[in-house]
């Protein structure tokens, strides 16, 4: 199980059987738009709230994950879930629909791999047969909690990022056909004293580089080993500063395996307004749980680690002006035959 | 950052951020400048077309004609920031739409926007003011500051 100092090799193999996501309106004019299973209009939803809006997408990536898998509700033991709404509201009214024993998570945009980690630990030592893992972010709810009111006209500098409107959930089950989640490595917080929400990107490149170091070090295999390397959510600038630290340290990552969620969920007609990159814990999850798991499924991958990475800071420890703790949370996802 | 935030870094932690400042576009400021320079200019020339208007059709003055002026200004920029254009046009200009009286109007209107579904009273009425209250705070601040030096002078002054 416990492999080095902070890995997790999961011996029983947990199978993703179903994964679902749901897409929003500026999402479905991305180059991923085909990968959703789910893709939204309207904003709103048709909710009243954009916190509302940010329920349902959870909702209906849970149900559609469920669906997938043959299941009924009932069948699901647990439901880990995390979003980046205060008191993570839109997690627990969630979990209140599903009906389910549900542990709420909080890792910012990293709750994606934190959730799929935990729950591959929960299948993996047997305390549960299938285990439900997803998160959600919704770009008009968590913007009006972190930054400004959506129709503000602030200029944003070249280095902020997009909160991407998108949910993602896998259902894990001790048996069943799908790509296996084999290890998992728990990040710890790293702070390199930046304060600027507006430069998330590079306020999380260092906590990525070093859940990616404990990874290589723990399991003692070469980065080569993976088809794909996939960054939560760094966006570019954060991606480059990562690849470049990485580099500084030694660990050789192909340029071309290396890659980003932030960057590949928005095309680049889509770049004068996400700027950096998508961002949120939506983003991380739509892209793992729709577009690399069908690539996985085609057969065009066989071994991804997705290192989600997430800034936790709070509108008011920004105001009160500390600096941004990071952290990142890296998970393998393998097809086994 | 200031020297004295420098300062409370540890060695590393100001290693990393040179080397990441390094690899971060800064912001453009001289092309900010320009795009400020041009829109903040095409609303004044807006404006002075209203405030012309005006003039030559009502009974207005020079010193009266700023109100109806500034109102439909204002209501120009709350229907922009409603149809949701006008933060589009605010990430292209910067300071050209924000230092304006629309800009103001902007901040008003988007709280409001924001916040109605918490209800008028808690969400739209006490949220309203959330950018915009400390431009009106310190805004009556300086001014009271002024009025106040304008008076002493104009008592030593005797005029």
């Amino acid at each position: 199980m416990l492999h080095g100092h902070q890995t997790w090799i999961f011996n029983n193999q947990p199978i993703i059987i179903a994964a679902a996501t749901v897409g929003g309106p500026f999402e479905a004019e991305g180059p991923l738009a085909n990968d959703f299973d789910l893709l939204h209009s309207d904003l709103w939803l048709e909710q009243d709230s954009f916190e509302k809006a940010q329920k349902k997408m959870l909702e209906e990536a849970c149900l559609e994950a469920i669906q997938k898998g043959g299941l009924q509700k009932q069948d699901v033991q647990f439901f880990l879930a995390g979003d980046l709404l205060n008191q993570i509201i839109s997690s627990s009214f969630a979990a209140r629909t599903m009906a389910t024993p549900f542990l709420g998570l909080y890792g910012a945009c990293s709750s994606s791999m934190e959730s799929l980690a935990l729950g591959a630990l929960i299948v993996n030592s047997g305390a549960g047969n299938h285990v439900l893992c997803g998160t959600v972010s919704h770009n008009g709810a968590v913007e009006k909690q972190f930054r400004y009111p959506t129709e503000y006209g602030s200029q944003k500098p070249p280095t902020a990022q997009w909160t991407a409107t998108a949910a993602g959930v896998v259902l894990l089950a001790a048996e069943g056909e799908g790509p296996k989640v084999t290890c998992a490595t728990i990040g710890k917080i790293v702070d390199m004293g930046i304060s600027d929400p507006y430069n998330m990107g590079g306020a999380m490149a260092p906590a990525a580089v070093d859940t990616i170091t404990a990874h290589f070090r723990d399991l003692r295999i070469d980065p080569r080993e993976y088809d794909l390397i996939a960054t939560g959510d760094l966006g570019r600038v954060g991606h480059e500063i990562a690849a470049d630290l990485l580099k500084k340290h030694n660990i050789k990552i192909p340029a071309e395996i290396f890659t980003d969620c932030g960057i590949m969920i928005y095309g680049p007609d889509q770049q004068s307004e996400v700027l950096a990159g998508g961002s949120g814990c939506g983003c991380s999850a739509a892209v793992t749980y729709g577009h690399i798991l069908n690539r996985m499924k085609r057969g065009e991958l066989r071994k991804v680690l997705i290192v989600a990475t997430g800034a936790l800071l709070s509108p008011l420890s920004y105001q009160q002006k500390e600096s941004i703790p990071c952290i990142a949370h890296a998970v393998s996802i393998e097809s086994i035959q | 950052m200031s020297n004295k935030q420098k300062k409370k870094l540890t060695a590393v932690q100001q290693e990393y951020q040179s080397f990441a400042k390094a690899r971060e576009p800064g912001r453009p400021v001289f092309k900010n400048i320009i795009r400020a320079f041009i829109v903040g200019g095409i609303i004044c020339i807006i404006a002075q077309g209203i405030s012309d208007f005006f003039l030559w059709n009502f009974d207005f003055t020079e010193k009266t004609v700023g109100n109806p002026t500034g109102a439909i200004m204002i209501l120009i920029s709350v229907i922009l920031t409603s149809l949701g254009i006008y933060d589009h046009i605010a990430q292209w200009a910067g300071a050209g739409t924000a230092v304006p009286v629309t800009g103001f109007a902007n901040s008003i209107a988007s709280a409001a926007i924001e916040h109605r579904s918490e209800g008028l009273v808690l969400g739209v009425g006490g949220n309203m003011f959330k950018l915009a209250g400390s431009v009106i705070v310190f805004g009556v601040f300086a001014a009271f500051v002024v009025a106040l030096i304008k008076t002493t002078l104009a008592m030593l002054g005797g005029s």
